[in-house]
């Protein structure tokens, strides 16, 4: 697997000489875009990693993981998850702050930070996304938009835990 | 909504860090909070500038039309009452694809095409037709196929094999959206 990242890349490139891309031209004007998106997502990043920090620095956050403990354990869940698996729906900001909480306390490569990265990598924004698109045609009964929704972020949150049980520990 | 959430947020920590006794180490958070984001920001400005390098490489190549033909004909079968000379397929296609590929700039702008196609077709306005109900649950799910922002954290923070979650990923997002649209479908009413 860690040959991942070269071999993708290479594809990438092949792919794009064959198209004729100006492949130089291309990836500067696409790093300037990632650079524009840093840039645009820095202010929120830095709020909400202090009050993230904050939230674990007070006492808080442990006594909410605490409170949690005995329906997480029942679910087989790690605890350090629960708060993350609660913001990601409403706040993506806010979840990946809680996410570089989870890599530097435990670990990228413990069971938590692997769980939290499964979950951070199958699951969107749901709130945002159903307020930009049904906003941008206003659109105010939804119907069973959001219960499909959540049951989706549900359902990757179990899944999250299963295979990095099962596949990676 | 966010106003709300940090706002909540910060108030608890400093109320629950007075009443614990936890003063100190919570005036230390907030000072560490505020460092440690623009060194994680820095850490990973390299990366994130190499992916959306490579990226628009495999987008001005057409990848996302490749990708999207490939996908037209399953996703005519899931709209179904989209009719065939309605410009709605051929966003949701590129919506998809765009977001398959990591894509979230690109993907955007074409799903919110796509909604304003689908709502030509309504005959209810301000009502979400089940067509808007299959689509935007789409959206609501996670269907990128390599999470390169998770893959950055992942190694800014030192992991010995930052992509080897992929599978696990793909298969708990691959749950996660059949679980979404077939209950999109069954509460139809």
């Amino acid at each position: 697997m860690e040959l991942f990242m070269p071999v993708f890349i290479a594809v990438v490139l092949v792919f794009g000489l064959i198209k004729r891309v100006p492949l130089f031209d291309a990836f500067v004007v696409g790093a300037t875009d990632g650079m524009r998106t840093l840039a645009k997502i820095a202010p929120t990043l830095v709020g909400l990693i202090v009050a993230v920090d904050m939230l674990k620095a007070s006492g808080a956050m442990e006594l909410l993981c605490n409170a949690v403990t005995p329906l997480a354990d029942t679910l087989g869940f790690p605890k350090e998850i629960v708060p993350m698996v609660l913001l990601r729906p409403v706040s993506g900001g806010g979840s990946t702050a809680l996410l570089t909480g989870i890599y530097k306390d435990y670990g990228p490569d413990s069971f938590a930070g692997q769980v939290a990265s499964v979950l951070a990598g199958s699951t969107e924004t749901t709130f945002y996304a159903i307020a930009v698109y049904y906003g941008s045609v206003k659109v105010k009964k939804i119907r069973h938009t959001l219960i499909s929704a959540l049951s989706a972020d549900f359902t990757a949150a179990v899944m999250a835990v299963l295979t990095v049980k099962l596949m990676l520990s | 909504m966010m106003n709300y959430i940090f706002g909540a947020i910060i108030i608890i920590s400093v109320i629950c860090g007075i009443l614990t006794g936890n003063g100190t180490a919570l005036a230390d958070g907030v000072i560490s909070g505020a460092k440690d984001s623009m060194e994680l920001l820095m850490t990973m400005a390299g990366m994130m500038m190499l992916w959306s390098g490579i990226m628009e490489i495999a987008s001005q190549g057409g990848f996302t039309k490749v990708v999207s033909r490939a996908l037209a004909p399953v996703l005519r079968k899931l709209f179904k009452n989209v009719p065939k000379d309605s410009k709605a397929l051929h966003y949701i296609s590129m919506n998809v694809s765009a977001n398959l590929l990591g894509l979230g700039n690109a993907a955007t702008p074409f799903g919110l095409s796509a909604m304003g196609e689908l709502n030509k077709l309504s005959t209810e306005g301000g009502k979400a037709t089940d067509d808007m109900v299959t689509f935007v649950v789409m959206n609501t799910a996670s269907i990128q196929l390599m999470p390169t922002m998770i893959g950055t954290l992942r190694q800014t923070y030192g992991s010995a094999e930052p992509f080897d979650i992929l599978p696990c990923v793909w298969i708990s997002s691959a749950c996660a959206l059949a679980v979404g649209l077939i209950l999109s479908k069954l509460l139809r009413r």
